[in-house]
């Protein structure tokens, strides 16, 4: 798509839905029947976000591909990577790296009202992809019991909603809510905002 | 020069205008465009204009010097702001803006361009790449567009290569150059050589295989690819295991340099992945060297390798600088590479060979024991070389005695200017494996045990030094308390300029006696290339200024490292947001 804007009042942090609607209406006020909205296209289901009611499942090591129960998640960390699963088809969300998560499993007593209130018996999740510049290789620090990105040194707060507690990050990770289904843990709805890093 | 305005086209914007202002009470858009502008030919890039800056650093002898004289040791210091633009965006800002009579094209993270009237500022196009939601930025920046004839070029962290019309920024062709899930990300400025846009890549802590590729400028096809690392089979497969040079890094992020003579075009190849160098034995041709490549074809013609597999993290990517040295009374074609080894390496280029001809610490450097004086192959001292299953500590850190901010030459002065760093030291820890996965960090080593020191006593990190390339001799230095990733321009007047520390300072230097003339405190930090030229008679220096990436992580690491200094603070972190400034001598 060509993104150009020309003219002198370029407004350099517009975001890409705010040119393809001035694309649109610029098309409509002038007549220009060439301009028109992009069609939606069919999302590989690999690729949707996590949906309520889906499992987890280990993202990497041994046990890829399993499904996360209370019992893999140690009180107190670390964490785990996990994808979700539909649990219908089994199908595992791993089309996308946006849909990384990190699971883990604190004292319910050191959440927040808002963390506890996403959170299922102490197990809570967050999108895995820093919001600095997208890195995916979040590693746990075990003493302040911190998410920690070692690619610039971000550093959020699984307790508090995800804040950024360090680094360069512009904002908290999304939360994604938890509950227990027949014993099982499972994705209770979506993303509490957007995932990845900046692009603008 | 001229911007010019059609009826139907204000036609359009006046109904645009109203509609833009209703939705979102944003400034009219207006349609402007470059009239009359200069194709830039390859007569024009091998000589270029003194007016102008073609290209990355100014020339294909990759100096970084402009010719223009008319600012100078002695007016130096009225240097004053003519015009600024701010970007809108964060990150680190390295790129120079480009001249071509009178336009300027400036590049900023997040992979946007401007096109700008270089007298007053006026906006006269913007473009920015749509980029996917789902890229990982590892080093979120741009190191400036390529011209050529009517086109602008942008390789971008989405790893494409996308040609604009440089009248009005509207794109005439988008081709992929890999794909950014695995790793691949384009960060540099092409290299145009004849018709051909060359361009390399990014991802050396991604599991990427490097390379450069070729595209034809006027329809984008690919023209010819070079991998960096060799295929099993391949001259220099013999220095590498098993599999390992199927990720085997080898990027290449940094312009290369082009001598027409000899039709070669020099380039920096980065380490060899990941970057313990047990998960790599072997010598890891072509990583850590400097390739020369024919154009036209993409053939290998030589090469020299800096140093043997890499086990520091010390990419040698920016290419070396074509200068003319004189050795025992003898005349050299010199290539000449302050390298982040901390070595100042001096080279013979000729049509199929590159010999060694000298080399010199010129920081703290303690991995090497020796450079061979017949190859120049290095010794290393094991204790200062990190291996499996302990801590080793090396100087200087990974961040080497020069990272990727450009030294500059100046062939009035005959000096090498090196934007350095000295008195620091890093330690890693190689892991016992690491599972590969293109795209996702490779590094293998222990992330938590990446440490940073400041050499016992040390008062100073950040160095500017200017070296006499014949007599391997340093001739000055000015210290600073920061670090500083201050890439360095220098002038016919007389000049180096330089900013790179975290104070936000901008300065001139007497090119001579490294003499600070004059500062300028900007918005953040300048890690931008600086960059000179002259509109209507009047020379003017620009340069972009927006702290980020590695002077950012440097900062960091140093922090953690207790270096206490003036402007350092874990709370009052150095400002972002770029801003290009443009200066002039006031009256």
């Amino acid at each position: 798509m060509d993104n150009n804007v020309a003219g002198r009042c370029a407004c350099f942090a517009r975001t890409l839905e705010r040119r393809a609607a001035l694309k649109v209406c610029l098309g409509i006020a002038l007549g220009l029947h060439f301009v028109r909205p992009a069609g939606v296209a069919a999302v590989d289901p690999k690729d949707e976000r996590p949906q309520d009611g889906d499992r987890l499942v280990f993202a990497d090591g041994e046990r890829a591909g399993h499904v996360i129960t209370s019992a893999d998640l140690p009180l107190g960390g670390p964490r785990a990577m996990a994808f979700p699963m539909a649990p219908a088809t089994r199908l595992v969300r791993d089309g996308s790296r946006l849909n990384k998560v990190l699971v883990v499993h604190l004292d319910p007593g050191t959440l927040a009202e808002e963390t506890q209130a996403r959170a299922a018996d102490g197990i809570v999740a967050y999108s895995a992809i820093c919001t600095h510049q997208g890195c995916e290789a979040m590693a746990w620090d075990d003493v302040r019991k911190t998410f920690w990105c070692p690619c610039h040194d971000s550093k959020y707060d699984p307790r508090d909603n995800g804040r950024v507690v360090a680094g360069p990050a512009p904002r908290r990770l999304a939360a994604l809510p938890l509950k227990v289904v027949d014993g099982v843990l499972a994705v209770a709805g979506a993303f509490s905002g957007p995932v990845g890093g900046q692009t603008h | 020069m001229r911007v010019h305005r059609t009826s139907a086209a204000s036609l359009r914007e006046a109904a645009a205008a109203l509609l833009v202002g209703v939705l979102w009470l944003a400034p009219a858009v207006a349609t402007a465009q470059v009239h009359h502008y200069s194709s830039v030919t390859d007569a024009r890039l091998l000589n270029p204009e003194p007016q102008n800056w073609l290209m990355y650093r100014g020339n294909y002898a990759g100096w970084g010097y402009s010719p223009l004289d008319q600012i100078t040791t002695q007016n130096a210091r009225k240097l004053t702001p003519v015009w600024t633009l701010g970007t809108g965006v964060a990150e680190g800002h390295e790129s120079p803006p480009m001249v071509n009579n009178g336009v300027m094209f400036v590049s900023t993270p997040q992979n946007q361009v401007l096109a700008l009237d270089a007298k007053n500022g006026d906006v006269l196009w913007y473009y920015k790449k749509d980029l996917p939601d789902d890229l990982l930025q590892l080093h979120p920046t741009n190191r400036g567009v390529g011209l050529y004839e009517d086109k602008v070029y942008l390789a971008t962290v989405d790893a494409h290569l996308v040609a604009l019309d440089a009248k009005t920024g509207r794109v005439v062709w988008d081709k992929v150059v890999e794909d950014y899930h695995k790793g691949y990300y384009c960060t540099l400025a092409p290299l145009i050589v004849r018709g051909k846009v060359m361009v390399g890549t990014s991802g050396g802590e991604l599991a990427i295989r490097g390379f450069v590729q070729a595209f034809d400028a006027r329809t984008g096809d690919t023209l010819w690819r070079t991998y960096t690392v060799p295929a099993p089979g391949e001259p220099g497969s013999d220095t590498w295991q098993g599999d390992d040079w199927k990720n085997g890094g080898g990027s290449v992020w940094i312009q290369g340099t082009y001598d027409p003579q000899l039709n070669l075009a020099f380039w920096g190849v980065g380490n060899a992945g990941p970057w313990a160098g047990d998960f790599h034995t072997g010598d890891n041709l072509y990583t850590s060297s400097v390739i020369a490549l024919d154009p036209d074809s993409g053939a290998l013609k030589a090469y020299h390798q800096y140093h043997w597999n890499d086990s520091w993290d010390w990419d040698e990517v920016t290419p070396p600088m074509l200068i003319d040295v004189q050795r025992s009374g003898r005349p050299i074609k010199g290539l000449v590479h302050p390298g982040r080894n901390g070595y100042l390496w001096v080279l013979e280029r000729g049509a199929d060979k590159i010999s060694f001809v000298d080399a010199k610490a010129y920081v703290r450097q303690n991995a090497f024991t020796s450079v061979d004086p017949a190859t120049g192959r290095p010794s290393y001292d094991a204790e200062h070389k990190p291996v499996r299953g302990r801590l080793v500590d090396f100087c200087p850190s990974l961040w080497g005695g020069k990272d990727w901010p450009p030294a500059a030459y100046n062939p009035r002065t005959k000096l090498v200017y090196i934007p350095s760093n000295d008195n620091h030291c890093g330690s890693l820890k190689s892991k016992q494996e690491e599972p590969t996965k293109p795209g996702q960090l490779y590094l293998g080593v222990e992330v938590k045990d990446i440490g940073l020191s400041v050499y016992p006593g040390s008062k100073t990190i950040g160095r500017l030094q200017a070296w006499d390339p014949n007599k391997m001799e340093r001739v000055w230095a000015q210290d600073f308390v920061s670090h500083s990733f201050g890439p360095v321009l220098t002038t016919g007047g007389g000049l180096v300029f330089q900013g790179g520390t975290n104070d936000r300072f901008f300065r001139a230097f007497d090119a001579k006696n490294g003499q600070m003339l004059w500062e300028f405190r900007t918005n953040s930090g300048v890690t931008a290339v600086p960059m000179s030229y002259m509109v209507d008679g009047v020379q003017y220096v620009a340069v972009q200024s927006g702290w980020g990436v590695d002077a950012e992580r440097m900062q960091g690491a140093l922090i953690a490292a207790g270096y206490q200094a003036k402007n350092y603070g874990k709370d009052v972190p150095i400002p972002q947001g770029g801003v290009l400034w443009v200066f002039a001598v006031g009256k």
